[in-house]
This record gives C-alpha cells, structure tokens and sequence, in this order.
C-alpha cells in the first residue's frame, strides 16, 4: 500500500453518473474521492450520443427522475453550456402511419398529465420543424424540453469543476467493511481508500461492484451501435426519432432491434442510433445492425443517401431487469449507494441521480421518492 | 452452397491489395489452381512500391526511379498471363470498405468496395477466403510549422516523383528516420533537386550495435550505401543524430530550423541553425494498415496483423501478407505475399500444404524479419520529441486539435489514452480517422499508441451502407 487515503465518500466510476454524483455531493460540502479503472469516460459514457430525453419515457418514476434530471441540467447549462456542448434542442417523434400517429398522441396525453410538454405537429408543420424529413409523413409529437450533452465533455467538466480527487488506473478489488458490516473504504490495486460511504456508479459494471459488497446487483449490458457521419451544415434540427423507438426502449427482448434515431451535432456530425441486443459484452463490429441503422435513418432523411458514414462505434447500456436504475442506499450495507443501471439514459438521468443521492447522504429528505429505485427490490437470490 | 461463384467448385480466394505481397500471393495461387480476384483501388498494379508513371508522361526509363525492377516484371507478366487465362481477375479502382463474414448457411466472406475516382458506386465480392495484403503507411510526427505549404510527407514525395515525374521545389531538406529517407533524397538529386540536407535522427553508433544482423543482409546494406554515396556526390550534407525543431515561411515553407540531439535524444541546446529550402520531405517511417482485419476479429500484435507460419491470421479463411503484418519493406511482402498464396490454394483445395514448397521464401522471410527487426531499433524519432511540439502546434490536422488542448485533456480533464483524448479533443475525428495524428497523439498523451478501430476502412454513403449485402453476385 501506497499511501493512506480518507474521505468523505468514495465514487467508483468516472463515467457520467459518477462525475455528477462527485459535482453534487462536493457542492452538498463533501470530501469526495472518486475512482476509476480506465480514464474518464472510458466506458458507456464514452459510447453514447448524450441524449437528455423526456420524450421516450412513460408516466412513472423514470419520467419523474427524468423532468428532474432535466431541470438540474437546464441549472448546470448556464454553468457549464458551452463546454458541455449542451443544446436544448427538442425532440420530434415522427409517426410512420395514421395508425402509429393516434398511439402516439395517447402516449403523449398521458406524459403530458406528468409534466411533459408534448405539442402535436401536424403534416405541414412537421416540415417546418424538419424541411428535409421523407415526405408523406402524417404526423409528430414535438418535445421542447428534450436536450442533448456531449457526454465525455460532460463527465470531464463536471468531474474538474467538482474538485473531487480523481484517481483513474486504480482498480477497486474490495468493498471493505467493518465487522458490522458497514462499509469503510474501497480497496484498489494502488492502495486502500477510508470513507463511510461508497458510491457504486460503475455502470455496465456496476453489479460487480455490487458483489465486491457481498450483494446483487443484476446489472447486464445491452450492446447499441451508433453512425457518425461526416460534417455537415445544420440540416437536422432537432432528435428525431420513429415512434417505434419507444417500444424498443421499453422491451424486454434479447433480439437484435433496430428504430432510427438521427440528430445533428454542435460539431457537425449526424448521429444515427439505435440498436439494442443482448449478447453479453461482445465488441465485434456488425454489419447487420449498421446497415439497419443506415435503412432506417436514410427512410427518414433521403437526404442521408449520399451522405457519408465516417465511423461506427459500439457501447454497452447498463440495464437492469426493470429498466429502472438503483438509486440510492442499499439497505443490506449501511454506507453502500447505488447510482447505476440507467440503460441508455445514463446521461440525462445522471444530475437527478447525483442530486438524490447528495440529499440522501447529507441526511435530508430527497425530492423524489426512492422506494422504485432500491437496489434490493429484485428477489433475492443466492450469490 | 447456392454461391454461384462456387460454381464448378473451384474455390475463390479474393486478394486485397496489388502491391508486392498482393500481387506474389495472386500469382502464387493461381498457379495453384484456385480462382483468385485481385482487388485494389490504383488504376494499375504496383502498389505503392512498384508506383509507376501514368503511361501518358510517357516516361523513357521508369525503372530509373526503382530498384528491382525485374522483379516487378516478372510479376506484372505473371499477372497478365494469369489474367488471360482467365484465372485472375484483376479489378481496379475498388476501394474497399468492410469485409464481412458471413454467418451460416454458406459461410464465406463478402468484400465490400466502392467503385471509382469518386467511390460513389457499389460492388460486392464474394470469397470462399481472403488475403489481406492492404500494405502500410506513412508515420509523420509534428513539429511547428509542418502544416506549412512545402511540407510534404517522404512517402508523399517520393509518390509524386514515381507516378507523376513532378518535383516540388527546388532546395529540399529531407528529415526524420527511417530507411526511406535515403531513397527519397537520391530521388529527388537524381530529379534536379539540390538536397540541402539530409536529417536523420538516428544515431549511427546505433547501426554499429546492430552490425551482426545488418550485415546478414549484405544486398540491403549495400543498397544503402550506394544511395548514401549517390547523394553525396551531389554533395548533399548528411545530418545524423539531428531533428528538425521548426518549419518556417509565412504563406509557405521559407526554411527550417535543424538542431543536434543529445545523447538523451534533447535537442542540444545552441546547436540549432536555420536552413533555407522550399520542401521540406519528412517521415517518421511505417504502419501497417490493420482496418479491415481488425474488423474481421483478426488478432494484432501491436500495430501489426498476427499471423502464423503459413501467414494465416487467427480468423479461419483470413490470410495476411506484407506491411500489414508488419512493416518490413517489398522483398519481406513479397515472400510473404508467396508463402500465404499457397498456403491459402492448398487449404481452399482441401489439401495441407506443404512447407517444403516455399522453404526459400521462408528462408528469406525470416533473415528479413530479423533484418527489419534490427533497423527498427535502430531507427527512432528523437525520444523527447514531444518537446518540440508547442501548445499551439496543429496536431490533428482534420479537426485542427492543437497540442495543447490534448496536453489539456490529459493533464485537466482526466483523459488517459488516445480514445479519451479524441472524446475530449475531436483529435482523430475527421475525414483521416486518426491515422495521421494517431502516432502523435499517443505520443503526448504519454501511451503507447493502439491501432483505434476503424469499422469502415473508408467513409461510405450511407445508401450504399443500407444496401450492403443486397447486391447480385456474378
């Protein structure tokens, strides 16, 4: 052992959620240490187009957690906006069929009686909203309040402005424990950490941790591909996405799904989504899933056809059987937080995630109720 | 297997790449009695090395500019018989993007291209298996001022005087490392170009400790002596032990700044001096172009493709020869090039090759593998060159990352290798992906530099990415 570290709380994790988690209890006063195995952003956060969305979550705590989240990040924008390259940019749901277009407007009523604003855009105004989309489209739902991050920019300016010490290349090998079995530190391959509290936001890798306490957590990765394009004017304005995206979010399917989802960037590029498949953490590139990726955006966008794709990269979504995250303190180890599990919404759910687990850690009321967020809520199982 | 280009079932090996490996391993396998397909994005065979000029400059004596021009004979008539006999066929200007495995039923590979000057069109090859023989790069580090108009890389202007006989200036430095670097500053005197100086960083006490495997390859040193000699009787200056500190020139390169290093790789301090020229030829030597194998799932060894004795990568039907393995020069390609071209027609054919069959070709491999061994310890940019590269040196020049926005994300932001560094700096974002800046950027980054995945070894539209697959295959 090195040397002897003591804090406050220690964070695993220096993707986006532990960087907002290190910003929001720093600010709540707290000594933080945060630790990582790779560098900043070097996992899921480093994968993902930085989507802040309310638009693709129904009425329930996810959507809760998410008008939160998106409301800290509106807060956090005027700090940080430039840097992060945030942009309140707004979604559009495009509804392929009259059929899929009256599905939608009853999602959109029921997200709008949780706080969503949800405007319906009919044909003509779709293509005021987006001149370039495939014509002959029947209709949108249009969502100012969605926004967009450049995540990696995101977790690193917030980890800095936090002044939590950061340690990336240590890898945590221990929970460590009192023989009350509360938590007192971290044991890393570089040394022991001392604090009263740990913070698990490991993400795709957050069950391990978990595990290194002597509880589960099942946490499992949902592989996703995205298209970067090359640079372009602006010529899509807002996220846009086909309505049978939600349905992809919410399903439990292991297959390989395909809905596109395209938006410009502040530096440029198109980014092209999504696919969700199960196959554990498999890194080989798939043509297959591009080129579905490429159908489905170039069905939206002609425009796309002779645009072209620069690069693909792959990323694992932490997702937990539920599609909820674990928010929160684990009530089987007295000093273990859980801040992971947030599938593909990592990065916009991350401000609401911190700032909870910030009121919960300084003893005060959160402003949300945590009870859909426990960690301990799937059956528990032998280890 | 409903494959028509199985049909007749004699098997299709696909070759990518017409350079020497690309084009010893076609030439190998048909005269194995496999159907090969040759594919590369040049109008004409060569390759980089056996670069030619376009037959409308009409060039007197091509083989001026080259060594082993018999060599490259006797395969270009190989090819040519073999073309006509209908046993190869050779396409050009097809760029490729992907190679895909596919899956069950039929297994099998599909080469995905694009077609032509503009690489707006499609085309799609179907392989019972593939020979990756996709060549090297050139490795340019930076300095101040090399973005300057005059700077040219030394792969560059040695392109420029093979294939089109133009010369850029009038008074060229050549600078860097490597075994190019000779060559090049021959080429250029021999064009009309006064050589100012040679700079090479390299310490040649460094060749003295390397004598034993360098003089087992008596033919390559004295190649290298007779280019030394060359150049001095056009009374080149030959700077060992030198670096170059800064291009200099307002609307283009004016002159150089050249400076000693020390025995820690420093530039000696006081030793600088400026040296007017109008070219400036630089280069940092080689890297194997790994894209479309790694994409494949082929394993690598450091920035090269790993292979076994027969040249077979650890992916089942995916052979590899040349620089992508590995930069070793045209000799070592083509006997790798050979050796992988019938250990890849006896396996399609269904037989176990066998070795004794190219046992000269492996000789030579291996003396060359331990000469290229020998010269790669010997040449090395200056240890400490990242010290010449101020906070407001371009980088990466797609995406204009200067170095000191990466010294920034590493030192500031929490960055600890070349991905990062790109996430948080756009360095190797743009039109090259990294394959320019990729060196450098590990370099101030302080790691060591991992070949960065490259799905798509080019950009595609992506209504050829959507209809990928979909295409008849004749």
């Amino acid at each position: 052992m090195s040397k002897r570290l003591t804090c406050n709380v220690v964070v695993v994790g220096a993707g986006m959620v532990g960087a907002a988690c290190a910003l929001y209890a720093g600010r709540a006063g707290l000594d933080v240490i945060l630790v990582d195995r790779g560098p900043v952003a070097g996992g899921t956060t480093g994968a993902g187009e930085g989507n802040l969305l309310v638009s693709d979550k129904e009425p329930g705590p996810e959507l809760d957690l998410a008008l939160l989240s998106g409301r800290l990040w509106g807060e956090l924008a005027q700090e940080f906006g430039e840097a992060v390259e945030y942009e309140s940019k707004g979604g559009v749901v495009v509804a392929s069929s009259p059929d899929g277009l009256a599905a939608l407007e009853r999602f959109a009523q029921g997200q709008r009686a949780a706080g969503v604003v949800a405007e319906p855009v009919a044909g003509d105004g779709l293509y005021d909203l987006e001149p370039h989309l495939a014509p002959g489209l029947p209709g949108a739902v249009h969502y100012p309040q969605d926004a967009q991050v450049m995540p990696a920019l995101a977790a690193a300016h917030l980890l800095r402005a936090s002044g939590a010490r950061l340690l990336t290349g240590h890898t945590v090998t221990d929970v460590l424990r009192a023989p009350d079995g509360a938590v007192r530190g971290v044991r890393t391959d570089k040394g022991d950490i001392h604090a009263p509290a740990v913070i698990n936001a490991a993400g795709t890798w957050g069950g391990e941790l978990a595990a290194l306490a002597g509880v589960r957590l099942p946490v499992l990765p949902r592989r996703g591909f995205v298209l970067v394009t090359e640079p372009l004017p602006r010529r899509v304005r807002h996220k846009v996405y086909a309505a049978d995206y939600v349905a992809d979010v919410a399903s439990d399917s292991a297959a390989l799904q395909t809905s596109p989802v395209v938006e410009g960037t502040a530096a440029g590029p198109i980014l092209i989504g999504a696919s969700r498949e199960r196959v554990g953490f498999d890194r080989t590139f798939s043509l297959p899933v591009v080129r579905a990726l490429a159908a489905g955006a170039t069905r939206l966008f002609p425009f796309l056809e002779r645009v072209r794709a620069m690069r693909s990269y792959l990323g694992f979504r932490p997702y937990l059987p539920d599609h909820l995250p674990a928010v929160g303190t684990d009530p089987r180890v007295p000093g273990l937080y859980h801040a992971c599990g947030h599938e593909g919404a990592g990065i916009g759910l991350a401000t609401g995630t911190a700032h909870l687990i910030a009121q919960t850690l300084t003893a005060k009321t959160p402003d949300l109720d945590l009870t859909p967020f426990r960690p301990d809520r799937f059956a528990a199982e032998a280890m | 297997m409903t494959d028509p280009n199985r049909s007749g079932a004699v098997p299709h090996l696909v070759v990518i790449g017409a350079g020497p490996a690309g084009l010893a391993a076609s030439v190998a396998a048909a005269a194995c009695g496999v159907r090969v397909t040759l594919v590369d994005s040049a109008g004409e065979a060569g390759g980089q090395f056996y670069r030619r000029p376009a037959p409308g400059l009409r060039a007197r004596r091509p083989q001026a500019l080259h060594h082993q021009w018999r060599t490259w004979e006797r395969l270009k008539d190989g090819l040519d018989r073999y073309v006509r006999a209908g046993c190869v066929r050779h396409l050009t200007e097809h760029h490729v993007w992907c190679v895909e495995r596919r899956g069950e039923p039929d297994r099998g590979f599909t080469v995905h291209a694009l077609l032509g000057p503009e690489q707006e069109g499609a085309a799609e090859v179907r392989a019972d298996a593939v020979l990756l023989a996709t060549g090297g790069y050139e490795k340019v580090l930076p300095f101040p001022g090399w973005t300057l108009p005059g700077v040219v890389s030394a792969g560059g202007a040695q392109a420029m005087l093979k294939g089109a006989l133009v010369v850029s200036g009038r008074t060229a430095v050549v600078a860097g490392t490597g075994p190019l670097l000779l060559p090049v500053a021959t080429g250029l005197a021999a064009a009309g170009v006064e050589i100012a100086a040679l700079v090479e960083s390299a310490d040649p006490k460094a060749f003295v400790r390397q004598s034993r495997a360098l003089a087992a390859q008596p033919g390559k040193v004295a190649e290298g002596a007779g280019y030394a000699a060359r150049l001095l009787r056009h009374r080149a200056r030959l700077l060992a032990r030198h670096t170059i500190v800064e291009a200099h020139g307002t609307e283009r390169l004016e002159a150089v700044t050249v400076a000693a290093l020390d025995a820690s790789g420093r530039v000696r301090p006081g030793s600088e001096r400026r040296v007017p020229c109008d070219t400036l030829a630089v280069g940092h030597g080689m890297l194997p172009h790994t894209d479309l194998a790694d994409t494949l799932g082929c394993r690598l060894d450091g920035p090269a493709v790993h292979v076994d004795d027969e040249q077979r990568t650890d992916v089942p039907g995916v052979w590899a020869a040349g620089e992508t393995t590995g930069i070793g020069g045209s000799a070592l390609s083509l006997a790798e090039g050979h050796i992988a071209g019938c250990s890849a027609a006896a396996r399609l054919r269904g037989t176990e090759p066998d070795p004794g069959a190219w046992a000269a070709a492996a000789r030579v491999r291996a003396r060359l593998r331990a000469f290229s061994a020998a010269l790669d310890s010997v040449y090395a940019p200056p240890v400490h060159w990242t010290e010449q590269v101020t906070d407001d040196t371009v980088v990466c020049r797609c995406e204009e990352v200067t170095g000191g926005a990466i010294r920034e994300a590493v030192a500031e932001l929490g960055a600890g290798d070349p991905r990062t560094v790109k996430l948080l700096t756009r360095a190797g974002m743009g039109w090259c992906q990294g394959r320019m800046c990729g060196p450098a950027v590990a370099g101030l980054a302080g790691c060591e530099l991992a070949p960065s995945r490259r799905p798509f070894a080019r950009p595609v539209p992506l209504g050829i990415l959507a209809r990928a697959g979909e295409m008849d295959h004749q």
